[in-house]
């Protein structure tokens, strides 16, 4: 049992992950009992068996996946997370915002992998709504920095309009101390 | 200039209170140093030879008087006494130690300037045309436009961990100084026959170990599109880039591998859902940000003046100055000065901060309060009363800041090098001061005419070497520095590269290897005919000849590589 956030909470979680071995047989991948997140090739291999176990199988993309394909198999799943390999591997942002703007995908979107404190919100603002945290990280500690900044300029899957179509920024105080 | 108002302030103190916060979970071995290291470069942090470096972004060239004071204040204070102007509109301190950083940035902020993203794998700092707003040829005034995507581009969730670093120039004249094609985007605003702006993008420009010049992606962008367009063509390199190589991940190296015109295909895929979305600029937003870029209160003044043409007439070194540091303006009766920060004995860019507080001294007292840095690393008063000439270039010299050497031979743009540069392959000051040191003769200067000497320590062209009509770059073989020169480069409207013209030379041997080039140039010149023309016209052939004598015929001399 691990803890992750979701939706800025501290919850208990039982999701694995399953790392393919490298060559491995996506068709011969034995997938045990219990939730797993599973590559999406292990998903396409195993389709009919994994299917039938409705709540225990979701999938975790990497950047080579075809969200197309992906988008059309939304529904079978209670779960898709997307794996930072490295925590300066940014496409997962980009991923993360097409799942959710492209092909609207509206169920929980877990950010898992190499996952650190000072990441995680710009992760909430790309469209994650669950964060599995590296595990060195205590996910309460990680609470206290989820909203370092108090507002943002540009649009995101969070809030799509730019500061400049929220604000009344005539309105705000010009200038300051200037020394 | 732009002024913060209270979501911009709260907005950088939020971000200096992040990164104290970040020191001090580095401090504690919370954070490791790898963890550690792009949350630092996202706040112009380096490590560097002997100290860190802390970059601070000048946006688009903008400072006030206030500002600079601030400058000199932390340069004096918590450096050793100067800073450095870069070639990307950005000022570094060299010794600041670490633990200081956050005050520092915190004391920066309450003058409304901050180091986000000047280094790092993300958007940086937004650079631009040092005469922008008064340019007489320019068409449009790019600094609204640059701080509408400067706060677009601040703390971009989806583009913070891009595959490598990316910089985006804006130019809106007749005549490209911002050197634009170079640049990961490039945008030349312009306006169609009815008056309305239109962004011509560059995509994929870049120097560094592979130098290529950006390709047109977009002709006639509007200006309303200009975030959702950029927003399409990041979000593609951000995906599709190669991220298994740092020298191959940069967008240039993207678009080349697939074409221009299979990057823009994915580019306007991905556009199509974005365009008319909610980045399109509003009509608000433009008018709001161009407030803040209104021309100060000009006097009604003549376009002459009977004690500047007296002095213009009597003192060859005021006309001299006149003629290389002073710019046309668009408001008759003003001139832009550009204060040299290139005075023999000095380090290219370099300032002190007795220098800067004396500078803000004389923004105040002649030209609004405000200046600009120059990609060439010079500093420029952009309103100066054309009859204050006289009296400005009196003090300027008092402060050694009058060279009247713009546009020349030692005008040199030069990165730090291995004195303070932990990249750096060679040293690269030296090689300036030594130029500096044989040509000091302005006779012989002016004879010269134009010429660009641009000069980087290493293959990540700090110092533009590749677009220099005299190109050095510092080489390291086998532990000893070389520098290898190219001739041909040139910026501006018909951006070129140099060319190399053979084995690399020692740093001793770099003056008597430029003055053979001008030697070469004087005696194959034609009248009015720039080293760089003259270059283009007969080829590299004779200046081949001229340095490396007959061993230039020989077939692959490869002395020192």
């Amino acid at each position: 049992m691990a803890e992750i956030l979701k939706n800025g909470q501290v919850h208990s979680d039982n999701w694995q992950v399953l790392h393919l071995e490298a060559d491995a047989d996506p068709a011969a991948q034995t997938v045990a009992a219990g939730q797993w997140l599973v590559p999406f090739n292990v998903w396409l291999a195993q389709r009919d068996s994994l299917s039938a176990r409705a709540g225990e199988i979701g999938i975790w993309l990497s950047p080579a996946d075809d969200l197309n394909a992906v988008a059309a198999e939304f529904g079978a799943w209670p779960l898709v997370a997307i794996d930072f390999p490295k925590f300066t591997d940014g496409r997962g942002y980009s991923i993360a915002w097409r799942l959710r703007n492209h092909h609207k995908y509206t169920g929980e979107l877990r950010a898992i992998g190499n996952v650190l404190v000072d990441q995680l919100f710009f992760m909430l603002r790309v469209g994650f709504d669950s964060l599995a945290l590296d595990p060195k990280i205590a996910p309460a500690t990680a609470q206290s920095h989820l909203t370092p900044f108090p507002d943002t300029y540009q649009g995101s899957t969070d809030n799509p309009d730019p500061l400049f179509r929220r604000a009344d920024r005539d309105d705000a105080t010009r200038g300051g101390a200037r020394s | 200039m732009y002024r913060y108002d209270d979501y911009d302030r709260a907005l950088v103190k939020a971000r200096v209170d992040q990164f104290r916060d970040q020191t001090l979970r580095w401090q504690a071995g919370e954070l490791t140093e790898e963890e550690f290291r792009p949350l630092r470069l996202q706040n112009g942090l380096y490590m560097q030879r002997h100290a860190p470096m802390l970059r601070i972004a000048v946006p688009y060239a903008m400072i006030s008087a206030a500002q600079l004071r601030v400058l000199a204040a932390i340069a004096r204070e918590e450096d050793k006494g100067y800073a450095h102007f870069t070639t990307r509109h950005n000022l570094q301190y060299n010794w600041i130690p670490m633990a200081r950083v956050p005050d520092v940035l915190a004391r920066l902020a309450e003058v409304e300037m901050h180091a986000i993203q000047t280094s790092g794998n993300c958007i940086r700092n937004i650079t631009s045309d040092q005469f922008s707003g008064i340019a007489p040829d320019e068409v449009v005034d790019t600094r609204p436009l640059a701080e509408i995507i400067r706060q677009w581009s601040t703390f971009h969730p989806e583009f913070a961990f891009l595959p490598r670093k990316f910089k985006i120039a804006v130019h809106g004249a007749e005549r490209d100084r911002a050197v634009v094609q170079v640049h990961d985007i490039g945008l030349h605003l312009y306006r169609d026959n009815k008056g309305d702006v239109l962004a011509r993008v560059w995509v994929g420009g870049g120097l560094g170990r592979t130098p290529i010049l950006g390709e047109i992606i977009h002709e006639a962008l509007p200006w309303r599109h200009l975030l959702s367009y950029m927003e399409a063509i990041i979000r593609v390199y951000n995906l599709e880039g190669r991220r298994d190589n740092p020298y191959k991940a940069r967008i240039k190296i993207l678009v080349k591998a697939l074409g221009i015109e299979e990057f823009r295909r994915k580019v306007d895929a991905e556009w199509a859902s974005l365009k008319d979305g909610p980045a399109t600029i509003t009509d608000a937003e433009l008018a709001r940000v161009s407030a803040y870029f209104t021309a100060p209160p000009y006097a009604t003044l003549a376009d002459s003046d009977a004690g500047y043409e007296a002095r213009l007439n009597s003192d060859k070194a005021f006309a001299r100055w006149v003629q290389q540091n002073v710019h046309a303006h668009r408001v008759p009766g003003y001139r832009a000065v550009t204060l040299s920060l290139k005075a023999k004995g000095q380090a290219p860019g370099d300032i002190t901060d007795t220098q800067m507080d004396a500078v803000a001294d004389l923004a105040e007292a002649y030209s609004f309060g405000e200046l600009r840095s120059s990609h060439e690393q010079n500093l420029v008063l952009s309103d100066v009363e054309l009859r204050k000439l006289p009296e400005l270039f009196d003090k300027a010299k008092a402060l050694k800041l009058a060279s009247s050497t713009v546009g020349l031979l030692t005008d040199i743009i030069c990165c730090p090098g291995g004195d303070f540069c932990d990249l750096a392959n060679a040293k690269s000051i030296p090689i300036a001061k030594a130029i500096m040191e044989r040509f000091d003769d302005l006779d012989y200067l002016h004879d010269i005419g134009e010429l660009d000497l641009n000069i980087s320590g290493c293959m990540n062209a700090c110092g533009h070497h590749h677009v220099g009509h005299i190109g050095v770059l510092g080489v390291d073989k086998n532990d000893e520095e070389w520098y290898q020169v190219t001739i041909g480069g040139r910026q501006g409207n018909d951006t070129r590269l140099g060319k190399v013209i053979g084995p690399s030379f020692a740093a001793a041997d770099m003056p008597d290897v430029v003055t053979k080039l001008l030697e070469t140039y004087v005696s194959l010149r034609e009248p009015e005919e720039r080293f760089v023309d003259t270059v283009v016209r007969v080829g590299i052939d004779p200046f081949k000849t001229s340095v490396y004598g007959d061993k230039a015929n020989k077939k692959k001399e490869n002395a020192n590589g």
